[in-house]
């Protein structure tokens, strides 16, 4: 049986295409055309944001903006972001300090303590804790230490913003690290155990520091994606009109809870305002991407 | 070398008994408590979160989830107010499924196009490009599609669909309001691309080498092979990736909060206002009253709980089928 | 990955030729043998069909990669229905002039063809072909077995279904699997999956899901070579029997099995060329038996008798 109804013998040029691939040829060129469709209508919103963020953002960006405070009343025009950008930096400060040590010593329990029981737990509920909605770690903190459930408040604060930040944080450090930890080869650590080395020892003194390139990475990366938290702070740090440097009990300013507020009102120069901050953020976001991979690719180079 | 304790061996050596260093069990500890550390946040989240929310679980039994009448009280001590979230659960599904019925589909071809179409040269400018989207934050993509996007984009393409498709399908029809479900969806696929591309790109490209030559000699064209190759082995991994962007799309609070409109109610059309769980928490926590907080507190429980369900299902099906969630796409 | 259509090639219409070797092309030392089947060595043991058709025929056939030159131009007449096997060492090119025959190497980047392919009298690499055509008539056997993580009835079903087959796919499957000597093993299974069959069964499946799409031609690239000795020699067996009806060219490192089973023999060898590359070239294309009792070429004789390779 031929599957074209030819006779056996018979053979048709390779030049007539039969109906039926005529059509497939249509069908795979369309389908092609479909591909390369939805990839560009992918990166227009890119383009566009970028654009945007860029044009907009220039235009109201100045050095007042970056060294005033947000004026009281939102119509009107001038001031900066002063206050935001401080407490941004002041927040990630604190988020940076809980996070990635802690993420950094879970992942490390997860990998070089792989044998035990815990280990694999420990992985899948840091898993589960990275699907947390930034908003309900916002209310956890909020319950716990705005409140005070445990039996002291600091409300609304610098602190109690940090560590939502770091809560936020935790996972992706302690995910990132993973992946880098057990990247480092197990021939280093049959090394050095070779020589004599304790298991602290081991740990501490070869495999950290052979993927400390790479934490510093996934750690940056982290911090790039707290920069741009806005929930959580709504509910711990609140927000505030002026720089601030107390660390509890007074209301903490961030440059995302700014743009989120200034966006939101009526008022064009707000507006504008919120585009720089937008842009500002932005840049921020980027300089510590930049720097996290410049990192690696240094010390890539160096080995 | 540092001998803990030792005693005398055979011949006088220093016997090996007893050596495991108190540092490595110290060390070891330090480990575990901060490993532990991630089981008592996430078991106090639950504690507390319900704890404070109890009265007014207690209050409300089961309408807290069916009943869409959400009017708070402003007492300090009991509660006084009527507290039904329903309008804010259809919030967060429904914007979320509007995202993912756009954002699955363009993924799917944008990572066909990247795994087996594009030509070399573009190839890793493309994926680092897409990859951007996701290095945006929540807030600038609010500022965005609040004073361009939305107004500017959309409306015209909602007024479009509300004249022509919505005067016989009314869950597409007018009236239309600039800021709603489907913008608020839009926007948000736009947020989930990235991940669910990431993680169906990863999928695409483990196809067999072998059996992609195998379809090609049996006389297949491109997408042919595409469709009957890449897709069929992809498919598992295609649905674990769209889970992982409805996790996504579910907790994300602040560019729906502020494009969703703020309605209370449950609008009959996508393109009237609306509320999700986040947002309303966000919009409404600053000004509310002590008991309106335990009731917003129990929103996130009910958040968090679907949440959880739907992220841990999805990593479950990407990683059994053989797909990888890495660091940068969980970011 | 590729674009099919955008294989560039130089456009030297071949007709056919007759007789020796023409000269006229040659560009390297080494002479380029040709051999037609009227040409037999007398006293051979080989039977041949007088005058036998000529399926496929290469006629100053290069393959590049890029700059790189990966087989230096090549006659060769396929003839119907008989085994052609291509044997040399490792790297001389034959998998490479293996897959020019079905256009694969156009999924190479970088991969172009000089010279002429032709088929049935037609040039494979003529401009208005597609390449889809020419595999369903032209089918290829790969090196490890690769079936499709579907059932065995749509593994086979898969080529006549992209190619609109409308007639009674389980009478197509079955006679399939039949000719490839599977069908009594797997007729009760045929909804299971192929992963399930052992990895003889398995190239087996693969063979009866190239013969599905009624080629006449079918090209094998070191069918066996993943296979154990019980394995091979069935299939060995397989394409006696399948000699009858389709026209066989098969890659492989096994001389012996190329002395087995084949009715002609060409032999490739690799050499440096004058850019410090590797090419491989044809050295000698005869009758099988004349290739291993007495072969023309000093290097074919060094090669079958082991003293490289």
């Amino acid at each position: 049986m031929s599957i074209d109804a030819t006779p056996a013998n018979a053979h048709p040029s390779l030049h007539t295409r039969s109906a039926n691939a005529a059509k497939r040829k249509r069908k795979d060129r369309m389908m092609t055309g479909l591909l390369i469709f939805c990839v560009t209508l992918v990166l227009i919103p890119i383009a566009l944001i970028l654009y945007q963020v860029v044009q907009r953002g220039i235009g109201a960006m100045s050095w007042e903006f970056l060294s005033k405070v947000q004026p009281f009343a939102q119509r009107r025009e001038g001031g900066g972001y002063l206050n935001g950008l401080f407490g941004t930096l002041y927040l990630l400060v604190i988020a940076v300090t809980v996070a990635v040590p802690l993420g950094i010593a879970t992942a490390t329990f997860i990998v070089e303590y792989k044998d035990s029981k815990l280990s694999p737990v420990i992985r899948f509920f840091t898993d589960v804790m990275s699907g947390v909605p930034s908003i309900f770690i916002g209310l956890y903190i909020y319950a716990l230490l705005v409140q005070g459930r445990i039996g002291f408040s600091i409300g609304f604060s610098t602190l109690a913003g940090g560590l939502a930040l770091s809560l936020l944080m935790l996972p992706i450090v302690a995910r990132a690290s993973e992946e880098v930890l057990r990247l480092v080869p197990d021939d280093l650590r049959n090394a050095a155990f070779g020589l004599g080395a304790r298991r602290w020892q081991v740990v501490t003194k070869t495999v950290l520091p052979a993927a400390s390139s790479g934490l510093i990475t996934g750690s940056m990366l982290a911090v790039g994606r707290a920069a741009g938290e806005t929930a959580p702070l709504l509910l711990t740090a609140l927000g505030a009109f002026v720089v601030t440097p107390a660390l509890v009990n007074a209301p903490q300013s961030a440059l995302p809870l700014l743009i989120y507020n200034e966006a939101r009102g009526p008022f064009d120069a707000a507006h504008a305002r919120a585009w720089a901050g937008a842009l500002e953020l932005m840049l921020l976001v980027l300089i510590l991407t930049i720097v996290a991979r410049a990192v690696n690719r240094n010390h890539d180079m160096e080995q | 070398m540092t001998a803990t304790d030792t005693t005398e061996g055979v011949a006088g050596r220093p016997s090996l008994a007893g050596t495991k260093s108190s540092a490595d069990k110290w060390f070891r500890w330090l480990l575990t408590i901060a490993g532990t550390s991630v089981l008592v946040i996430l078991a106090t989240m639950m504690m507390f979160t319900v704890f404070d929310a109890w009265p007014v679980f207690r209050h409300e039994g089961w309408s807290f989830v069916f009943s869409s009448t959400w009017d708070p009280g402003v007492s300090r001590t009991e509660i006084t107010g009527q507290y039904g979230a329903l309008a804010f659960i259809v919030g967060t599904l429904l914007t979320s499924a509007i995202a993912l019925v756009v954002a699955v589909p363009l993924s799917i071809g944008t990572a066909l196009y990247l795994t087996h179409a594009a030509p070399r040269a573009i190839k890793n400018p493309l994926t680092y490009a897409v990859e951007l989207l996701a290095a945006v934050p929540s807030v600038v993509y609010g500022l965005w599609g609040l004073l361009f996007f939305v107004p500017v984009v959309l409306r015209p393409i909602m007024d479009f669909v509300a004249g022509t498709l919505g005067s016989f399908i009314p869950f597409l029809g007018p009236p239309v309001v600039t800021y709603n479900y489907f913008a608020a969806g839009i926007v948000l696929a736009i947020m989930v691309l990235p991940i669910i591309t990431a993680v169906t790109r990863e999928v695409m490209s483990k196809t067999p080498a072998s059996e992609i030559a195998a379809a090609y000699a049996l006389g297949a064209t491109r997408w042919e092979m595409m469709r009957f190759v890449v897709l069929h082995r992809a498919r598992p991994g295609i649905i674990g990736a769209t889970m992982l962007g409805l996790g996504r799309a579910l907790g994300e609070t602040i560019a729906v909060a502020m494009l969703v409109g703020g309605s209370k109610l449950i609008g009959h059309s996508i393109f009237l206002g609306g509320q999700s769980m986040a947002g309303i928490i966000a919009v409404t926590f600053q000004e509310a009253a002590p008991e309106n907080v335990k009731a917003l507190i129990g929103v996130g429980v009910v958040l968090f709980v679907i949440t959880i369900i739907v992220n841990v299902a999805a990593r479950g099906i990407v990683l059994l089928t053989g797909g990888h969630v890495t660091g940068d796409a969980a970011l | 990955m590729h674009d099919e259509q955008s294989t560039t090639r130089d456009t030297e219409r071949g007709e056919m030729m007759t007789g020796e070797t023409a000269t006229a092309r040659s560009a390297q030392p080494s002479a380029r043998p040709t051999a037609r089947l009227d040409a037999a060595v007398p006293g051979s043991a080989t039977a041949l069909e007088p005058a036998a058709d000529v399926v496929m025929a290469t006629r100053g056939m290069e393959v590049y990669y890029r700059d790189f030159r990966a087989i230096d131009p090549m006659d060769i007449d396929f003839s119907a229905r008989q085994i052609t096997a291509l044997i040399g060492p490792s790297g001389c090119g034959k998998s490479t002039a293996l897959r020019s025959l079905n256009r694969m190497n156009d999924l190479i980047t970088g991969a172009r063809v000089i010279g002429s392919v032709t088929y049935h009298g037609e040039d494979i690499y003529d401009n208005g072909i597609d390449p889809v055509e020419i595999r369903r008539r032209i089918g290829m056997v790969f090196q490890k077995p690769n079936p499709f993580p579907k059932s065995i009835f749509d593994n086979i079903a898969f080529g006549p279904r992209i190619a609109g087959f409308k007639g009674n796919m389980a009478e197509l499957v079955e006679e399939s699997l039949l000719k490839a000597a599977l069908w009594d093993e797997v007729k009760d299974k045929l909804n299971e999956s192929a992963f399930a069959l052992s990895g003889g069964q398995q190239q087996r499946l693969c063979i009866a899901r190239a013969i599905a799409t009624s080629p006449d031609v079918l090209l094998m690239d070191e069918p066996c070579s993943a296979l154990d000795p019980i394995a091979t020699l069935r299939i060995e067996e397989l394409m006696m029997e399948l000699k009858e009806n389709y026209s066989i060219i098969i890659v492989t490192h096994n001389m012996q099995q190329a002395a087995r089973v084949s009715d002609m023999t060409a032999f490739f060898n690799v050499a440096l060329n004058d850019r410090g590359q590797r090419t491989g070239h044809l050295v000698e294309f005869s009758p099988t038996d004349q290739l291993f009792t007495s072969p023309r070429e000093k290097a074919t004789e060094d090669y079958i008798t082991g003293r490289f390779g």
